[in-house]
Parts: C-alpha cells; structure tokens; sequence
C-alpha cells in the first residue's frame, strides 16, 4: 500500500544522455584531433583539461562497473585478464578493464580506444598497478600517478598538517610538467582554474543532493543514486556535470518540498556500505517490495561527495566550498589537494574507526532502521576494515546484516543466498514478506 | 656453532623479548611492515621488533578481518589476539599494503599498548616530493616518541641508529656473498632463521653472533650436494617448513635444491639497501633510504624497479630457477607476478608459482617442487 506518491525524475533521461556523450567522446576523441586519457576515478581530473578543449578521459571504476552490469560480456573480459595470468581475486574492475583491452573490446561499442597517457591516482594497492599493467598491455603507453595517501584529515588527526598537503601539491605540479612533456601541448592555466572549481561545485553540490535524503520519504532510492552518484566517478571536473548536479539538486529539492517519495510504501529505511553487485542490483528492487529504501551509503556519499565529520556533534555535513577561487596554478593545485584529502572514502584507509563513525552519523541523522554491508571480494580498498565496521555499528546500537559477494564478478555472488537472508534482515526489522 | 644461535632466537622470540624488557628495562615497539624507521627507533633506544606470524592455525581473526585479506595479516593480528605480544609498549605500522594494515588496526583498537603510531609512508617513492614528505613525518614521529620515552634527540643519535641498522645490512650481506659459492656454506633455511631473527632480537646483540657466524663460514663446509639452485620471490615469507622440504627433497629425490637468494621482505628487500652515514642532515637521509629501498610492489610504480634487482639476483647468485611465491590474496604482488615471470622466463630463468597460506600443505607442495626441479633438469624436450 503506497504511503506516498511518487513521480518519475524529470531529469533521468539527460543523465543517461551525458552518460552516453561521455564515453563516446573517449571513443571518438581522435575523429576530432583530441587526446584520450585513462585513470581511476578518484584521479585529479581537473589537471589534463589544461591540456585543452578537447581531452577525454575514461575512468576506470564506472567502466568496470559498466563492464559487470553486462554479465556475459564482463565473463569474457574476466577469463582473459585470468588467462593472461591475474590472480581472481584481485579488482574485479580492475580485471574487468585489463580483459577490455586484451579483448580489444570497448564494452560501448567497437575497438578498445587506446588512451595517449595514464593519468591516475593511488591510495590503495591496485589503483597505481591497475595503470601501470594497463599501459603495458596497451604497448607502452606513458603513466602518471598521484599519491594520496598522506594521512587522514581531521578530525581524525589533530590538524591536517602543511607537509602532507605539499606531498600532493607538489606531485600535481611535477604532474603538469610530465603531461606538456608527454602530450607535446602548452599547459592552460585558464582552463585548469575552470575545470578546478567545476570539480569543487561538483564534489560540494552532491553532498547537498544527499542531504536531502535525510527527508522522510526520501526523494531518492539507492538504485537511482548510482545513476546520478556516477558523474562524480566519470569526471567530477567536466561542467556539463556540475551543471548537472545543479539542475539535480533543484529538482530533488522540489521532491522533498512536495513530499514525492522514492519508494511509495516506505516504511524502513536502511543503508548500505561498498559498491553493490552491479550484476544484481534488483536486489534494491526486491527491498523495496517489502517497504524498505536504501537511502545510500557511506559509499555513494562520500565516493566522490566532499564531506567533513563532527567529532563532538556526531554529525555528517557538506564541507563547505573554499570561500575564494585560486589565482595561481600553485594554489589551485593546493586546493585540490587539501579538498580531496578530505575525502571521507579516504579516512577508512588509515583506520576503520573513522569510517564506523561517519557511518554511524549517517545511520542516526538519515534516520535508518539498519544496516546492510557487502563484504565485497571485487574491491580490497573498500573492504578493508569491513569486519570491524560491522562490529563497531552493532556496538552503538544499529542492526547490521551482511551479505558476501563481488561488485564486478558475477562467480562470487550467491543470488539465492544473499535473498534468503535479506529475507531474514527483513523480518528482524519487523516488516512482513509482500504478499 | 654460533649460526645456531639464530634458529634459537627464532623459535624462542618471546622468551628473548621478554628477558630484553626485565634485563634492560628499556621500551619495546612492536612493527607490523619494513618500511618502519628502525634508525630512528634506536636512536631513542627503544627496540623496535618485527611481528611476524606463528604459522599455526588460529579461530580468533574472523570477526576482526574479512577472510578474502591474506593469511599473512590473519596470522600476525592472531599473535595479539591471543596475548602472545602483551610485554610490547607500542605498536607502528609504515603505510604499506592495506591487508596488514587491518593488522594493525584492529590491534590498534583492541590491544593497543598505550602507544601506537600510524607513519604514511609514501607510496610515489619515485616522485621527488617523497623525500621530504616522509622527512616531515619523521619528524612527527620523533616528538611522539618522546613523549613515549620522555627523551628529545639530537642528530647524533640519528647516526647511532644508522650506523647500527647499517653494520646490520652490511653483515647480512656479506653472509649472503657466501651463498653465491658452488657448494654454498649456509642454506636457505639458515639464512632465513639469520635474518628473521635480527627481527626479533636487539641489533646490538645480534651482531656479534652474526659476525661470529661470518668467521665460521670461512671455513664451513656442508655434507650435502646442493643440487639446483633456487631463488624464492614474492610476498612476505618466513614458511622455514617450506624451505625446509626444498632443502631435504635430495635426500629422498632424485633432485635435490638450494634457496641461494630471496626477494622478499624478510630477506633482501627489507636489508639490502642502506642509510647514507654523516650527512648534514641524518633525518633526509634515512627518509632517502626509505623511499630508494627495493620496494614493496604496492610502491613500485610507475616504473617496475623491482625486476632489474630480481634479474640482478638471479644472475649474481647464478640460480637454475626461480620459485614465484605469494600470501594468498597478496594484491600487490598479484599485479606484478605475471611480469615477474615474463622477465624472469625472458632471462633464462624458469619458474613456478606457488600461493601461500598460514600453513604449507608440504606433502602435495614437494610433489610440485620436485616436478619443476625435474624440469630443471631436462635440458631437451620430453617428447623430442
């Protein structure tokens, strides 16, 4: 029985479109004279637009997730980064992308499009080796990386200190050095300063969209946050994006105003933790028969949304966006690099007990009746530090169910399995199976 | 025989550590990954000791760490689950890879000694910029030591340090030169109980056995025919049961084998290189050493600086093969091993791969060790 209406989005139709135009620029980047570029989805991808207009990228985590969506083609690409010799249970991204190129397949369509250059980033132990096995099997192209693992920002240590902040700074600027080297082209300080603080709009106005979730009803439900959360992932620094965002956050505004639910009969609401089994998201579905919505995660908050964590308030706010825009390519590249440290997907790196407070803070202000974590096999760096979340939320209350699985490698998924005990999660949180 | 001494320390790490703490009363970190400072722990006069697994079977890390996390970190968190460690006054970590960072947290929030120290180490040590990152966060490492130890230091504590860490990478090299011999004086096992033991132990006590031990080997001679010569490469390992039954397979096989050389964090990759002695400035020097060691392969990028050291080995301690090992799960080298072999194959060198666990299944493991030293040894093609 519905408690409350519901609509469509307005806006769905154009983010599939953005989505598409995405990667069909990465493929059709050399019909316009362009460069190509691919690296994670954490990457800085402000820096390469000061290359020009006409630079594209591909990001490796939405495209393995694309990969996985479709699972016979995700199984060929699986067996050939396996025949090659990659262990099974390393990134399933990671082996999805790998397979792509030893397949030569894009998984949109036609030849996989070799990239000019590799422009990454590294905070957990696959992100660099993905770029740097990527560029070997695509013959030798040239590789960049950006270490972020310089420490946890506060409150999680007592002040974010000068040194680690310069640690990034300084290899963005030795960065741009490397990409005039590589790529033959002038760097544009201009058009970095603009695809900059699309990143910082970006980052910041989805915090503010999630925000909104905390309404009852929620305006939206988790499957749905994947398709809008995924901009951020595909290149938080592209205006069309931002712009996006915008257009996102006035439309979910209106939602909550006018009270439109995501899940008409919502009558619990959860959260989730770690990227889903992109092969069976219609385990989202199958909750929301029962009443439930996932409201989102840790995951699809903080992935790419820019928050900061209240120690005393125990509270999960937006961080707010620097007061002034940088002048000089020195402090924009120091302002990236204090923003994305921040990065509340980063802090679990260097400590679960980070991440079991922010999720906590989630669970209290976003309301959740529980919690449902998937120890992911597809992905270490999100994983880690899983099992001592759990612990660390039933210890402050919430009730927690978790489920085994694989964001990007259909084998490790128990389908049956994992309903069955969603069943039993269910029922625990006093719901009745539908009819 | 003085090389005793070091399975002795081996097998009895505990015994010796706690007997340090009562004879000296001086302070006792436990490290979880090579990439920790010892130098600057030294020059606190603190003893910093590595904590490795037991290699027993253990039910007390499922509620702490995910089970697809390497039975590496399993097996280290376990020793202090279950107490083995609690003499220790703190616990560090160097950034490394995350599975044994689990190790360290969760001991961190269950077990924590009263001190405990997270150091990013970073992971770019092929950027310009890590040098003095790393040197700022020694320095954040130093005043949290003093207040551990209610000492400050100066610079030439910093060089004690060195020079003891040094005289320690400079010992264990010269035993490894004995390994290039025809007929080596000192195995695999042996040179694996030398170097884990130093681990264990305090530098300043380990050295004159382990100088004893170079004087013995000048001399020292083995009743036993070497047989192939073998290199072990890849995650961390301390499996002696598993060097063992590739040491002892000629005494019931028809081949036979040696562990010459290792590439792994136990051995050469945690003590080959060495801090730079008498700089203006001691501190940029051991974070110099650091960032230039031969790396863990999660830091080993973009360039794969580990291969020309691997090649290097195989070539000047002239192995007939090479065994290509790893912690079940162990990410980064999983990412690297196919390369590892591809240049290992492109050198000559034959390898077989074998993934490790808590404990070694020896009885099916010799089956395939002998199988490949049979390769080893068949210069033509079977079916030829």
């Amino acid at each position: 029985m519905a408690k409350y209406p519901t609509e469509q989005l307005k806006c769905w139709s154009k983010a599939k479109e953005l989505r598409e135009e995405f990667y069909k620029n990465f493929a059709q980047a050399k019909d316009k004279g362009g460069l190509r570029w691919m690296g994670s989805a954490w990457a800085f991808d402000a820096v390469p637009s000061g290359l020009g207009e006409d630079v594209y990228c591909v990001t490796g985590e939405p495209y393995g997730a694309t990969c996985a969506f479709d699972r016979p083609l995700s199984q060929k690409f699986l067996n050939a980064s396996a025949n090659y010799g990659f262990a099974r249970d390393l990134c399933a991204y990671m082996r999805n992308y790998w397979g792509s190129i030893l397949c030569n397949k894009y998984a949109l369509g036609g030849k996989f499009p070799k990239a000019d250059f590799s422009w990454s980033q590294h905070i957990c132990c696959s992100h660099a080796k993905w770029y740097q096995n990527a560029c070997e099997l695509e013959g030798g192209v040239p590789l960049y990386c950006v270490d972020v693992g310089a420490g946890a920002y506060p409150p999680f240590e007592p002040e974010m200190y000068a040194h680690r902040i310069k640690y990034v700074s300084d290899q963005l600027l030795e960065g741009i050095e490397w990409l005039q080297k590589v790529t033959g082209r002038e760097f544009n300080d201009e058009l970095f300063a603009k695809a900059a603080w699309n990143d910082i709009r970006s980052t910041y106005k989805w915090a503010q969209i999630c925000m909104l979730n905390r309404a009852t009803p929620a305006p939206l439900d988790e499957k749905s946050i994947y398709s809008f959360y995924v901009f951020g992932t595909l290149q938080k620094s592209n205006k069309a994006f931002a712009d996006f965002y915008d257009e996102l956050y006035d439309e979910v505004k209106d939602r909550v105003d006018r009270g439109i639910a995501a899940v008409p009969n919502e009558q619990k609401r959860i959260m989730t933790d770690t990227q889903p089994p992109w092969g069976f998201l219609k385990i989202y579905r199958y909750m929301e028969e029962w009443g439930v919505v996932s409201i989102g995660s840790l995951y699809t908050f903080g992935l790419e949304g820019m928050w900061l964590y209240d120690d005393e308030k125990h509270e999960f706010t937006p961080r707010p966006m620097p007061e002034q825009k940088p002048r000089t390519r020195e402090e924009i590249c120091t302002m990236l690099a204090d923003w994305h440290l921040s990065k509340p997907e980063y802090q679990h790196f260097y400590h679960p007990e980070y991440k079991t407070k922010m999720m906590d803070s989630i669970a209290k202000n976003w309301k959740t009746d529980g919690i449902i974590l998937h120890y992911n096999r597809g992905c270490e760096g999100l994983s880690v530090g899983i099992a001592e979340n759990r612990l660390g939320l039933i210890e402050r209350g919430n009730k927690v169910m978790a489920y085994e699985g694989n964001m990007g490698d259909a084998n490790e998924f128990d389908e049956a399995a994992t309903i069955k005990r969603l069943d039993i999660f269910m029922e625990s949180l006093g719901l009745s199976k539908p009819a | 025989m003085a090389i005793e001494q070091f399975q002795h320390w081996y097998e009895n790490r505990h015994i010796y550590q706690k007997d340090w703490k009562k004879r000296t009363g001086g302070k006792m970190i436990g490290f979880f990954c090579t990439y920790v400072p010892e130098e600057i722990y030294y020059a606190f006069d603190v003893l910093p000791v590595r904590i490795l697994g037991s290699h027993e079977l253990q039910d007390v890390t499922e509620p702490h760490i995910f089970a697809m996390f390497c039975p590496f970190c399993r097996d280290v968190l376990a020793q202090g689950l279950k107490g083995k460690y609690n003499y220790l006054d703190g616990i560090t970590i160097g950034q490394s890879c995350i599975h044994l960072r689990q190790a360290y947290t969760s001991w961190d929030q269950h077990l924590n000694p009263g001190w405990s120290h997270y150091l990013p180490m970073p992971s770019h040590v092929q950027s310009p910029s890590s040098v003095p990152f790393l040197k700022g966060e020694f320095e954040l490492l130093i005043k949290k030591l003093e207040t551990l130890t209610g000492k400050t230091i100066t610079d030439a504590d910093l060089e004690k340090g060195i020079e003891i860490m040094n005289q320690v990478r400079q010992t264990m090299k010269k035993i490894y030169e004995f390994r290039k011999q025809e007929n080596p004086p000192i195995t695999g096992e042996e040179a694996m109980y030398m170097t884990c033991s130093q681990f264990f132990t305090d530098a300043r006590e380990w050295l004159p056995v382990a100088k004893q031990v170079l004087k013995e080997l000048e001399t020292r001679k083995l009743d036993r025919d070497p047989g192939k010569r073998l290199m072990l490469v890849g995650s961390e390992n301390d499996d002696i049961a598993f060097i063992n039954m590739v040491e002892h397979l000629g005494e019931t096989e028809a081949v036979g084998a040696t562990i010459v050389i290792e590439e792994h964090c136990t051995t050469t990759r945690y003590f080959w290189d060495e801090t730079q002695e008498k700089t203006d400035d001691p501190l940029k020097a051991i974070a110099a050493r650091y960032v230039a060691r031969t790396p863990c392969p999660s830091k080993d990028w973009p360039k794969r600086t580990r291969l020309d050291r691997i090649l290097k080995f195989a070539k000047d301690f002239n192995v007939d093969g090479a065994i290509v090992l790893q912690q079940k799960f162990c990410d980064p080298h999983e990412a690297d091993i196919p390369f590892v072999k591809q240049a290992l194959e492109k050198a000559g060198v034959p390898t077989y791969f074998l993934e490790f666990d808590v404990t070694t299944p020896v009885g099916p493991f010799s089956i395939r060790v002998e199988a490949f030293l049979e390769t080893l040894e068949t210069e033509d093609d079977l079916f030829d």
